[in-house]
């Protein structure tokens, strides 16, 4: 089964609302209005380092289920990076697709 | 307890005989619904348990663990990570075959299966993770070079992981046992054991009932501020 990026978007946006909530840093944001260009982490950033930590885990578990894939999102490949993946909504949504055309989902 | 939904449910691993076994029966009178896992299937039914058959040190088989307790209890609220495997043999004896084994089930099994318990407990911001040391640890002792090491990572693991996930709600601690009269034992001569038990301060064998009272205290909602400590027993060394 092919995910389709608007799927993965729609997953991810979900996600980050709902830990956004729980941070001080999404103060002033209206969540309402995320897309792809709002900044996950870093200076204008909406989630601290453990609302990060939990929109990864989220989403990886809820495209692993719905996918049946294994994918790992903060593998070393990531972590490694120098613009690191998990910068944007969209940076996300493309390394998460990337991870699955790579087990061939 | 007759509401399902409102059910603890605990995973034990390494469920299939010893200490494992013993913990699944406790946590079961205690009103648990009980998951336990070994790498075979079990001979041996109790209500209100259910068994998988995993290897702890197989990041997929236990993941595929983690979804059969998604899927039947949708929720988790304490994990003891049991699985455990033992070696005595000198140092210079011993083969690095023998650390690989201990290393893959005491170390990488508590980390992945600590890990995959986060996934489930996380939501309801409530989680009790209990892991296995030794009292062969702070003893250094002599026979045992790969197992203490890789039940000091087990405690170094105990006291990372309680920092990384206390604000998840989730503590994370240790109980150290003493010998007791399990198979992972009854391999080690007599005259050991007791030289051993010669060392603590209170000079007997533990049994299986001393673990489980670490454990009750360390998983009750109480013990919400103890998290990272490892409660060796029979102790001061």
């Amino acid at each position: 089964m092919t995910m389709e990026r608007d799927t993965l978007t729609g997953i991810i946006l979900a996600s980050v609302r709902e830990f956004a909530q729980m941070s001080d840093k999404a103060q002033g944001h209206d969540l309402a209005a995320l897309d792809e260009k709002t900044r996950l982490f870093g200076g204008s950033g909406l989630l601290d380092s453990l609302g990060l930590v939990s929109v990864l885990m989220d989403v990886e578990q809820q495209v692993n289920d719905s996918q049946g894939t294994a994918i790992t999102i903060a593998d070393e490949r990531a972590m490694s990076q120098e613009r690191s993946p998990f910068r944007s909504v969209g940076s996300l949504t493309d390394y998460v697709l990337t991870l699955l055309h790579e087990q061939g989902a | 307890m007759s509401d399902t939904a409102a059910q603890p449910v605990a995973l034990v691993t390494g469920a299939g005989k010893g200490i494992g076994r013993y913990l699944v029966e406790r946590l079961a009178q205690a009103g648990y619904r009980v998951f336990g896992c070994s790498r075979k299937p079990v001979d041996w039914s109790l209500p209100g348990y259910e068994h998988v058959s995993a290897d702890v040190s197989d990041e997929a088989q236990v993941r595929g663990l983690f979804s059969a307790i998604r899927e039947r209890a949708g929720r988790l609220d304490v994990t003891i990570n049991n699985a455990g495997v033992a070696s005595m043999n000198h140092f210079l004896l011993t083969p690095a075959s023998t650390l690989d084994k201990l290393h893959a089930i005491n170390v990488r099994g508590t980390f992945l299966v600590t890990r995959e318990s986060v996934r489930l407990m996380r939501a309801r911001q409530f989680g009790r993770i209990v892991n296995l040391s030794t009292i062969a640890v702070p003893l250094s002792l002599g026979g045992e070079a790969a197992y203490v090491a890789t039940k000091s990572a087990v405690e170094a693991l105990t006291r990372v992981t309680s920092r990384e996930l206390a604000p998840f709600g989730i503590t994370v601690n240790a109980v150290a046992p003493t010998p007791i009269d399990t198979d992972l034992i009854r391999s080690v001569p007599a005259d050991k054991i007791q030289a051993l038990v010669d060392q603590l301060a209170i000079k007997r064998l533990g049994q299986p009932e001393d673990v489980f009272n670490v454990v009750r205290f360390f998983i009750q909602p109480e013990s919400s501020y103890i998290t990272g400590q490892v409660i060796y027993l029979g102790g001061p060394l």
